[in-house]
C-alpha cells in the first residue's frame, strides 16, 4: 500500500533493537490493523449507505422524482421543515439564555439544572412522546385546561414541536457553554464599567464572540430536528396529511410496501442532514 | 464610541437592581423546568402509583421482561464490540499515516449525521430477506439478520460508532509517546507496549465511550423499529414495547418500562460524566 517511510509516529520505528524480523512484523501489524479498521467501517457504515443509494436508484431517477413529488411526500417534508424552523427559533432564544445563565451564575440547584441538560440524550424518543401524552393527551394532566381553552396539543403539530424541542435541547446549550466559558467575563465587565447596559453588553460584546458557536448550534439542532422520529410518532400519531413528517412518511411508505417512495424520501432526508452536518464540520475546520 | 466615553460616575456603576438579569435567569430556568422537569415528574408519579411493587409487577410480566432483557443483552454485545473496534479505529487514526486517513476520520462522524430511521431503512435494504446478502445468509447458513437480534446489534453498532472512537482519540493523542518509547528502549515488544503501557492509560475513555453507547442503546428506537420486526417475546425491544403499550392504552406497562429505561440510561450518562471529571482531576494532579 505505502512505503515504510511514511510510518512516522510509530513507536516501533524508534526501537533500537536490530531485529529485521520485528520490523517486518511491525509493518505487517500496521497493514493488518489499518485493513481491519477500513473493512469494519466499509461493512458497517458504507455498505448500508451504498445499498440505500442503489435501492433508491433501482428504477431510475425518474421514479425518485415521481415518488418525491407525490403530494403526501411533499406535505410531509414541508411539515418537517416547519417544525425544524420553529424548534431552531425556540432554542436560539431560550437555549442561548440557558447556556448563559448556567455558565455565568452559580445558584442553588445549579447542578440539577446542568445535569438535566443531558437528559434528552438519555431518554428514548418514544418515552419523550409518551411523557408529553401524559401531560397533554386525552386523559392527560392538563386535559381539562386544554379543553376549556380549545387548544389541541397531542395528535397535533404543537405537541410535535414540543417533542422535537425536548429531544434537541442539548445541542444549542452544549455548543454554547464551552464557548462562553472560554470567552470569560473580563470583556463583559469592561463593558459594564464603561456604562453599557446588560442588553448592550450582550449584543455588542458577548454575542459576537458566540457567533460561530451559535451558528453551529443552529445547524446541528436543525439537522437533528429533521430526523426526529420516535417522539413525533408517539405524540403526533402520524395522520397522513396532518401530522405526518418526513420520517413518518418513510415509515408508512415502508409499511405499505411503496419501496421506491420510502427509499427516495430516506435518501433525501439523509442527504439534507448529511450536507448540514458535514458543512458544519468544514466550517469549523476552516475557522480553526 | 469608546473615544467619547464619559468618566465613571457613581450613578452608572453596575450596582442598580439587575432586573434584566433576573428576568433572563428565571425565564431560562422556567423553560428548562417546564420542558424537562415537569414531564419527568409526571411520568415518575404515574409509574410509581402502585409503589415499587407495582412497578416490579409491570416489568416482570413475560413480554415486558423479555423486551427489557433483549434490550440489555443486545446493547451489551454492541458496547463490547464498539469498545474493541472503536479503540482500534482510534489507534489507527492516531498512530498511523496512510492515504485516505482524513476521509476515514470524517466517516467516523457520519452515523451522527444520518437520521436513525434512515439507518434502519439502509440496513433492511442491505440485509433484508429479499436482498442478495440477506437471502444468502438465510439460505446457506439459515441465519436471519433482519427481524432478528443480529439486525438490532448491527443497527446499534452503526448508530453508536462515533462514541468510543471520539472518546479514545484525544486521549491517545495526548498520551506521552515517551513512556511508550521508554518501554521500547527497555526491550519491550510492540505487543507488550500496547498491553502494558498504552491500554492501561486508555481504560477511562474506553469505559466512558462504551458506557455512553450502552446508555444510548437502551432507548434507541428509529434504527431498530424497522430492523427488529417487532415480534413480542423474540425481537421486541424495550422502546418498541413502550410504543405498543401506549398504543393499546396500557398506562401502567408503558410508565413502568419508561421509568426503568430512563433511570438506567440517565444514571449511566451521569456516571460517565463523573468518570470524565475524575479523569480530568487525576490528570491535573
Amino acid at each position: 500500500m505505502t512505503t515504510v517511510v511514511e510510518r512516522s509516529p510509530n513507536v516501533g520505528a524508534i526501537t533500537p533493537r536490530p531485529g529485521s524480523i520485528s520490523r517486518s512484523f511491525d509493518a505487517w501489524r500496521r497493514r493488518l490493523l489499518i485493513g481491519t479498521v477500513v473493512a469494519y467501517i466499509a461493512l458497517l457504515i458504507l455498505a448500508p449507505i451504498a445499498a440505500l443509494l442503489s435501492g433508491a436508484f433501482a428504477q431510475g431517477i425518474g421514479a425518485i422524482i415521481t415518488a418525491l413529488s407525490d403530494p403526501s411526500a411533499f406535505a410531509a417534508f414541508r411539515l418537517t421543515l416547519y417544525i425544524a424552523f420553529i424548534t431552531v427559533a425556540i432554542h436560539g432564544l431560550f437555549g442561548t439564555a440557558l447556556a448563559w445563565v448556567l455558565v455565568r451564575y452559580r445558584f442553588r440547584g445549579h447542578w440539577l439544572f446542568n445535569g438535566l441538560i443531558d437528559l434528552p440524550f438519555a431518554v428514548s424518543p418514544v418515552v419523550v412522546g409518551y411523557m408529553l401524552l401524559l401531560l397533554f393527551g386525552r386523559t392527560g394532566l392538563l386535559a381539562p385546561i386544554l379543553n376549556v381553552l380549545q387548544i389541541k396539543v397531542a395528535f397535533a403539530v404543537p405537541g410535535m414541536i414540543l417533542a422535537t424541542v425536548f429531544v434537541t435541547l442539548p445541542f444549542m446549550v452544549r455548543e454554547l457553554m464551552p464557548v462562553l466559558e472560554a470567552f470569560g467575563v473580563e470583556q463583559e465587565q469592561a463593558a459594564a464599567t464603561l456604562g453599557a447596559s446588560g442588553w448592550q453588553t450582550f449584543w455588542m460584546v458577548t454575542f459576537p464572540a458566540l457567533r460561530w458557536g451559535f451558528i453551529y448550534g443552529v445547524i446541528l439542532t436543525f439537522a437533528r430536528a429533521l430526523g426526529e422520529f420516535g417522539a413525533v410518532l408517539v405524540v403526533g400519531g402520524g395522520v397522513q396529511g396532518r401530522t405526518e413528517t418526513a420520517t413518518l412518511f418513510i415509515f408508512r411508505a415502508l409499511d405499505e410496501r411503496q419501496y421506491v417512495g420510502a427509499y427516495s424520501a430516506a435518501l433525501l432526508l439523509g442527504l439534507i442532514s448529511l450536507v448540514l452536518v458535514v458543512g458544519t464540520e468544514l466550517l469549523r475546520r476552516k475557522e480553526k | 464610541m469608546t473615544a467619547t466615553t464619559p468618566p465613571l460616575t457613581t450613578q452608572d456603576t453596575p450596582r442598580r437592581t439587575p432586573w434584566g438579569r433576573w428576568g433572563v435567569q428565571s425565564a431560562a430556568l422556567t423553560y428548562l423546568t417546564v420542558l424537562l422537569l415537569i414531564p419527568l415528574v409526571v411520568i415518575f408519579q404515574d409509574g410509581l402509583k402502585g409503589g415499587l411493587a407495582g412497578l416490579w409487577h409491570a416489568i416482570s410480566l413475560p413480554i415486558a421482561w423479555s423486551a427489557f432483557r433483549l434490550t440489555l443483552w443486545t446493547a451489551a454485545v454492541m458496547a463490547a464490540i464498539n469498545a474493541v473496534m472503536g479503540t482500534l479505529t482510534a489507534y489507527v487514526l492516531v498512530r498511523y499515516r496512510f492515504p485516505g486517513k482524513s476521509l476515514l476520520n470524517a466517516i467516523v462522524d457520519l452515523p451522527l449525521a444520518i437520521p436513525t430511521l434512515v439507518t434502519g431503512v439502509m440496513l433492511v435494504v442491505l440485509y433484508g430477506p429479499q436482498t442478495i446478502i440477506g437471502g444468502w445468509f438465510q439460505n446457506q447458513l439459515n441465519w436471519r439478520i433482519i427481524f432478528a437480534p443480529p439486525g438490532i446489534i448491527l443497527a446499534l453498532l452503526f448508530v453508536n460508532f462515533p462514541f468510543v472512537v471520539r472518546a479514545v482519540q484525544p486521549v491517545l493523542q495526548d498520551l506521552d509517546a515517551e513512556s511508550e518509547e521508554a518501554a521500547a528502549t527497555l526491550g519491550a515488544s510492540s505487543a507488550t507496549i500496547f498491553w502494558r503501557v498504552t491500554l492501561p492509560a486508555l481504560w477511562l475513555p474506553i469505559a466512558s465511550g462504551g458506557l455512553l453507547s450502552f446508555a444510548r442503546a437502551i432507548g434507541e428506537f428509529g434504527a431498530i423499529v424497522i430492523v427488529s420486526g417487532n415480534i413480542p417475546l423474540r425481537t421486541q425491544t424495550a422502546a418498541i414495547y413502550v410504543l405498543g403499550q401506549v398504543e393499546s392504552s396500557n398506562r401502567q406497562g408503558a410508565s413502568a418500562m419508561s421509568i426503568v429505561m430512563l433511570s438506567l440510561a440517565f444514571g449511566l450518562v451521569l456516571f460517565v460524566d463523573w468518570l470524565r471529571k475524575r479523569g480530568r482531576k487525576d490528570n491535573a494532579t
